[in-house]
C-alpha cells in the first residue's frame, strides 16, 4: 500500500494505492487520522489505484471518518474501482460516505 | 484435485494463505472480479481464526482448496482452536448514521454476500469452515 497527500484549496486529497487488508489497514487509519488532524476540514480519498479492501479497511475508513465528523469535517471518496465500490455499498457505507466518480466533482462539493 | 497448505495461525501469514487460494481460483479460470470476492471472503475467515482461535497458545490453520464437478470451488479452513461458530454472530448494523455506526460482524456479512455457500461445523477438536464459490461471470454479479 502506498499513501500520499496533497492540498487542493481548502481540502486535502489523500491517494491510496494497492490494497487495504488486515495487514495494511492500521497504517491506513493512522495516516488518514493524522491527515484529518492536520486538515480539520474536508478530506477527499482518491481510490483510483486501490484494488482491494476488506472489512479491516472499512473499519479504518469509518474510524477516520468519525474523527473528521467530530471536527465538523467531511470525508469523501473519489474514483473508486468497481470491486472496491461494491464492498462499500454492500457494507452500507454509501449511506454516510459520499462517493464521487471524479476527484474534481468531490472537490466541487466543498 | 485437492491442494492444501498449513501455516501458523498468525496475521503475518495472511498474504501467503490468500495467494494460495487466489492462485488456485485463477487456475480454475475464475474471473478477476470473482477472485477478488473470494479473496475478501477468505481474508475475513482467516483473520477471525488469527484473532480468536488461539487466545492462549500458538496454533495452525489448514487451508484446503478443491473444485467440485469441475466448476465451483470450495475452500475449507481448519483450526484446532477454541470452538466458535462465526456464522452465529449477529448481523451487522448497516443503517445507522456515522456517529452510531459500529463495525462488528461486517466481515462475516461480506463473506456471506459474496459466497454461494458458507458452512461451519465442529468436528472433535476442530473448527471447520467451508466457503463455496460458483465461477460467476462478471456480468452476473450484482448487489
Amino acid at each position: 500500500m502506498e499513501l500520499n497527500a496533497r492540498k487542493e484549496g481548502d481540502a486535502l486529497v489523500v491517494s491510496v494505492k494497492g490494497r487495504i487488508d488486515a495487514i495494511t489497514a492500521p497504517d491506513f487509519e493512522k495516516y488518514l487520522t493524522e491527515q484529518a488532524d492536520k486538515s480539520g476540514k474536508s478530506l477527499v480519498v482518491n481510490m483510483k489505484e486501490l484494488y482491494y479492501i476488506s472489512s479491516a479497511g472499512l473499519r479504518a475508513v469509518l474510524g477516520a471518518a468519525k474523527k473528521l465528523k467530530e471536527k465538523q469535517g467531511d470525508m469523501m471518496l473519489a474514483e473508486v474501482q468497481e470491486t472496491v465500490r461494491e464492498v462499500f455499498e454492500i457494507a452500507g457505507f454509501s449511506t454516510f460516505l459520499k462517493i464521487f466518480d471524479t476527484e474534481k466533482s468531490a472537490l466541487e462539493q466543498i | 484435485m485437492l491442494s492444501q497448505i498449513t501455516l501458523p495461525a498468525r496475521l503475518e501469514n495472511l498474504r501467503q494463505c490468500l495467494e494460495f487460494i487466489t492462485d488456485y481460483a485463477e487456475k480454475q479460470g475464475f474471473c478477476p472480479k470473482r477472485i477478488s470476492q473470494i479473496e475478501l471472503a477468505a481474508e475475513e475467515i482467516l483473520v477471525n481464526v488469527f484473532n480468536y482461535a488461539y487466545p492462549e497458545t500458538e496454533g495452525e490453520v489448514k487451508v484446503i482448496v478443491g473444485s467440485e464437478r469441475g466448476s465451483r470451488m470450495f475452500i475449507r479452513f481448519e483450526d484446532t482452536g477454541v470452538g466458535f461458530d462465526p456464522l452465529s454472530a449477529a448481523a451487522p448494523d448497516l443503517n445507522s448514521d456515522i456517529s452510531e455506526r459500529s463495525i462488528g460482524g461486517l466481515g462475516i456479512f461480506l463473506a456471506r454476500k459474496f459466497m454461494d455457500q458458507i458452512h461451519y461445523c465442529r468436528e472433535k477438536d476442530r473448527n471447520i469452515l467451508t466457503l463455496v464459490a460458483e465461477p460467476k461471470a462478471e456480468s452476473e454479479i450484482s448487489l
